[in-house]
Order: structure tokens, then sequence, then C-alpha cells
């Protein structure tokens, strides 16, 4: 193997030693036990060991439970993810601005990504319930129709409001430590040379944020298949159909024990996974490339 | 010209005016969940009751009748009590079962997980090779799955060590999870070469420079890595729901999604005592969680 050294590094003993409890613990937890999950998708079952080639995907994708659990989950994502990358950046943008206290304000924006989903699904609960006070306001407002909010076309959007209130914090401050690291230079050039502040954010710092967009929008992609917990600590083991989503198809694997199922389903959403992730790498390089570093 | 600059400095001050509502109008969103279930815990029980009674019988029951009878979602108690925390400390000794479950399975994945990727991101740092760098690719790639795909495997190889419903099924993998090394390494590659050289020129060993350069320099972004994991594993549901059966020793947040049904009177006191470790790490090392973030942008490093 040839090795580049850095000035005044060798690959001391050491410095390669130091790796090896980390590399050895991933290979035994994680990636050998892959090649098991690989291996279980192609064969039919774990005793006969019989190659089925694609079959086990074949049946995933006729599997009506498994389809509308991507479903749920990919609309679920779909509603979660822009509204966590835009106002996360409006957040930011207000804490850039000219307001008064702005570590009070950080710290308020901030505390929900400390706060335990469970010790606040009560209070979701109190308001979104049928009889709950989203319900009651309404109605004494408007005279609305009661709506069993997490029982119905809304359920989703019940969730991402409480996504959205957990992670908003989190991704502004990665909007707002991106910012801080941008050349000062550039904004003042473009103030003095008159451009307006639409100009300035639309053209200098979206530009510059754009590296950070694309990572926020990986994080919300990720953060977003974690929803489970939340749909998990409101309706339980059996929720709204709405709301079933591809954990809970796992789960309800998991407690059949069908390895076929497991292995087939985690390499199909693994695969999805790399190209969604894959194209939004793609599209940072294209788009942010040139301004970066 | 005057006239000008006074409009200027007019408009400027109605726009911070208005962006200063706007953020606190966010703030108090923000808060209120947070808070409403605080105050919840220092009601008595029978005021729980009254205010919520119908939403959560009728989440027992199942029954599907609107009670067009007010929720009182309230901001101030009728009377503090401290009866919930009260029955929860001294009468039901379950939910601190729960809560020591919660705790037996977090702080080993903070302190081990942290251990293991202090050494390795010291590695990653420092060796300049090829292999080093398509392993560091494998680590963000397993950092960027999901927890449906990484739990098969986990759920395999707990089986193959005969380790299934005990905590190290879910401890174990906690340990050699890559976020930390991800983040820690940036974090070390960041560390001058020059600190290196002038240690190896006062005849350092390289572990003496590990132990007294390298650590001191990264001490805060080490404090940061142990707060993000914290925040991560004390959260947990998914794990538990699959690796361990025995319900026994599931973690207080499964538990509390039962107790909403059963025990309304104490649920928001269980729900504050939960998120008070969470809070007062919180209180205590705010810019440790915001300097972790920050390191976590980017997945190029």
């Amino acid at each position: 193997m040839k090795t580049k050294t850095r000035p005044g590094n060798t690959n001391t003993t050491f410095a390669v030693l130091s790796m090896v409890p980390s590399i050895a613990g991933v290979l035994i937890f994680f990636i050998l036990p892959f090649f098991t999950v690989v291996y279980y998708s192609a064969v039919d079952n774990p005793i006969t060991h019989e190659f089925v080639g694609l079959e086990n995907f074949k049946a995933l994708f006729g599997n009506k439970a498994f389809i509308a659990a991507a479903k749920n989950t990919a609309v679920l994502s779909l509603i979660t993810v822009p509204p966590a990358v835009v106002l996360s950046m409006v957040l930011a943008m207000l804490m850039e601005s000219s307001i008064p206290a702005k570590s009070g304000f950080r710290s308020i924006f901030l505390s929900p990504v400390m706060v335990p989903a469970a010790s606040v699904v009560l209070i979701w609960q109190v308001v979104f319930h049928y009889n709950g006070t989203l319900n009651s306001r309404l109605l004494e407002a408007f005279g609305a129709e009661p709506v069993d909010w997490l029982k119905s076309k809304y359920c989703l959007v019940v969730i991402a409001l409480l996504f959205l209130w957990k992670n908003l914090g989190y991704n502004m401050i990665l909007y707002l430590s991106a910012l801080a690291g941008m050349p000062k230079d550039l904004l003042e050039v473009a103030e003095l040379e008159g451009a307006d502040p639409f100009y300035r954010f639309f053209h200098i710092k979206l530009r510059y944020l754009s590296p950070t967009v694309i990572f926020v929008t990986i994080l919300s992609l990720i953060n977003s298949f974690k929803l489970f917990r939340e749909v998990y600590l409101l309706t339980g083991d059996y929720p709204y159909e709405g709301l079933y989503l591809l954990q809970h198809y796992m789960n309800n694997t998991f407690r059949t024990l069908d390895y076929q199922k497991l292995s087939s389903a985690a390499i199909v959403m693994m695969l999805i996974m790399i190209v969604i992730i894959g194209t939004l790498i793609h599209f940072d390089n294209k788009f942010g490339g040139d301004i970066e570093e | 010209m005057k006239a000008l600059t006074m409009t200027k400095k007019v408009k400027k001050t109605i726009i911070t005016v208005l962006l200063t509502i706007i953020a606190a109008f966010s703030a108090v969103v923000f808060i209120l969940p947070t808070l409403l279930t605080i105050v919840n815990s220092f009601m008595t029980t029978s005021e729980i009751n009254a205010n919520y009674g119908s939403i959560f019988s009728a989440a027992a029951g199942g029954s599907h009748t609107y009670i067009s009878e007010k929720i009182n979602l309230k901001l101030i108690p009728d009377k503090v009590s401290f009866d919930q925390y009260k029955t929860v400390l001294l009468t039901s000794p379950d939910y601190l079962i729960k809560f020591w479950n919660s705790v037996i399975l977090t702080l080993p994945v903070v302190i081990f997980q942290t251990a293991v990727a202090v050494f390795a991101s010291y590695g990653f740092s420092r060796v300049k090779s090829r292999i080093a760098d398509a392993i560091f690719m494998v680590y963000i790639f397993l950092m960027l799955m999901p927890y449906q795909v990484t739990m098969v495997p986990n759920y395999i190889v707990a089986e193959k060590l005969n380790i299934l419903d005990t905590i190290w099924s879910i401890i174990l993998p906690g340990i050699f999870s890559p976020f930390a090394v991800f983040l820690l390494t940036k974090v070390m590659k960041r560390v001058p070469s020059a600190f290196y050289e002038a240690a190896m020129l006062d005849g350092a060993s390289e572990f003496s420079i590990f132990v007294n350069v390298y650590i001191p320099v990264c001490r805060s972004a080490i404090f940061s890595v142990m707060v993000l994991i914290f925040i991560d594993y004390w959260n947990m549901v998914e794990q538990p729901l699959v690796l361990l059966s025995d319900t026994t020793m599931h973690p207080l947040s499964v538990f509390l999604s039962k107790i909403n049904t059963q025990e309304t009177g104490i649920a928001f006191a269980v729900a504050v005592i939960y998120m008070v470790p969470p809070m007062l790490l919180f209180l205590w090392g705010e810019d440790y969680l915001v300097e972790g973030i920050s390191y976590s942008g980017g997945v190029k490093g």
C-alpha cells in the first residue's frame, strides 16, 4: 500500500493502532452483518438457503403494507423537509438581523432540541385530540366541525409540526455557523456598490450557503425517517393507516422475524437513500463548488 | 440631506421593531410546549382530570364522541401542588426503574462512543492513506443511513452474539456508531501540524502528544460530541422496541407513551422528570451544543 505522508508525519504504529477498536467494532456490528443481510435477501429462507435471485424484492414491491408505509414515509419527508430547510434559514436570518437579546432568542429556539419527544407528546395530544384544545378553539371561533386530527388526512401535518418544532433550532445553528464563516468583505463590497438587501441575500448569502442548504436537506431527510418515534409515542403500535410508516412495517416484520422481508426492505431503503443523498451531493458540487472554500 | 438620513433611521427602527415582534412571537411558540408540560406537572391530579379527562378517557376507551365541554390548556394551575411528584417519586417505583433503565442504556454509549472515537479520530486525522480515506467514507455512509437500515444488521449480530434482549444489544452498536468519529476527525484535522512537530522536537512520544496536545486542544469538541450523543440516546425509542422484548428493561421514553392513557394525573410529572437531565445539560453546556452542531455541518469535512 502506497501512503502519502503529511509533513513531519509518518504513519506511526500508534496512529494506526488507535483506529483498530473503532474499525473492528464497525466491522462486527455493521459491515459483516450487512453481508448477511444481502445474503438473506437473495435466498428463500434461513434454513434451506436456496438462491431465489430477486424474488424477495418482487414480493416486497407486491406487499401492500410495505408500499403503503413507503408512500406515507415519502409524503411525510416531502412535507417536512422543505419547511425545515426554509424556516430554519428564516430563523437564522432573524438572528443575523438587528434584533435585541439574540443570545436569549438563540437559547429559546434551540431548547426543543434538548426536550425529549416523549415529554412533549402529551401537549400534542391535548391540542390535537378529537376533544382537544384546537377543536374547541376552532369551534368557539368559527363554529368549525371537530376533526380528529391524528386520524384524518391532516395526521402527517400534526407530526410535521412536532418535527419542525424540534429540529428548526438545530438547523438554524448550522446556518448561523456557516454565515459566521462567510467573508465579510464580500458583503461590504456588495453594499458599497449599492446592492439592495434582496440582491445581497439571493445572489451572495444564498450562494455561499448552498452547501449548508444541501447539508440541512440531507440531515432533515434522515431525521424525517426517524419520525416513527413521534408517531409511536402519539399513537402506539397500531396507528391510523395514514401514519403507518416504514419503521412500523419493520417493527411488525421483526415480530414475525421474517428475515427475507427485513433484509430486502433494508436494502431497498438503503438504495433509495443512496440515490437521494448522491443526487443532493451532486447538486452541491455543481452549484456550490465555485464559491466554496 | 438630514431629512433623508432621518427617514432612513426611522425605517431601520421600524424594521427592527417588526423583526423583534416576529422573533418574540416565534419564541413563544417554541417555548410553549415545554412550558405547558412543566406547568401541568404542578397541577393536582383532580385538576388534570377535570381539564383533560375527556381526552385521555376517550383515548383509552376508543370511543368517538365529541364532548363539547371546553378543554383547558392552562398556563397557570388553580393550585400549585407537588402531588404528582410525590406519587411518582415515593409511591410508584416503576417510573424510577424506567428512568434508571434510560440511564444505563445512555451513559455507557455516551462515554464509550466518545472514548473509542477520540482514539479513532486521532488515527483518521494523522494517517494518510487511501485505505483510511476509504474507511472514513464508509463511516460517513453508515452515519447517513436511517435506523430502518442499520437495525437489521444490528439485530442479526445481536442474535449471533447471544446478546438479544440484553442492554448490550443496544449499547454495543451504540459504542461503535460512527457519528463521534466523523465529528472529532473533522476537528482533529484542524489541529495545526506545527503543534505535533514542536512536541516531537521536545522528544515527546506520540502517545504523550495525543494525550497532552490533541486531547486538550479538542476538549470542547469532545464535550460537544458527548452532549449530542446524550440527547440522541436519551430519546431512543426504536432500538428497545426491536431489540428488547422484555418491557421491564425499556427506557422511560417508551414507557411514557403507555402512561398517557393510564395515569394522566402523573404523566406530566414523569415527562418533566424525563426532561430534567437534558435540560440541565442544556443550561450547563449550551455553548458545547452549539459548537457540536456547528462541527457536524457539512458532509465533506
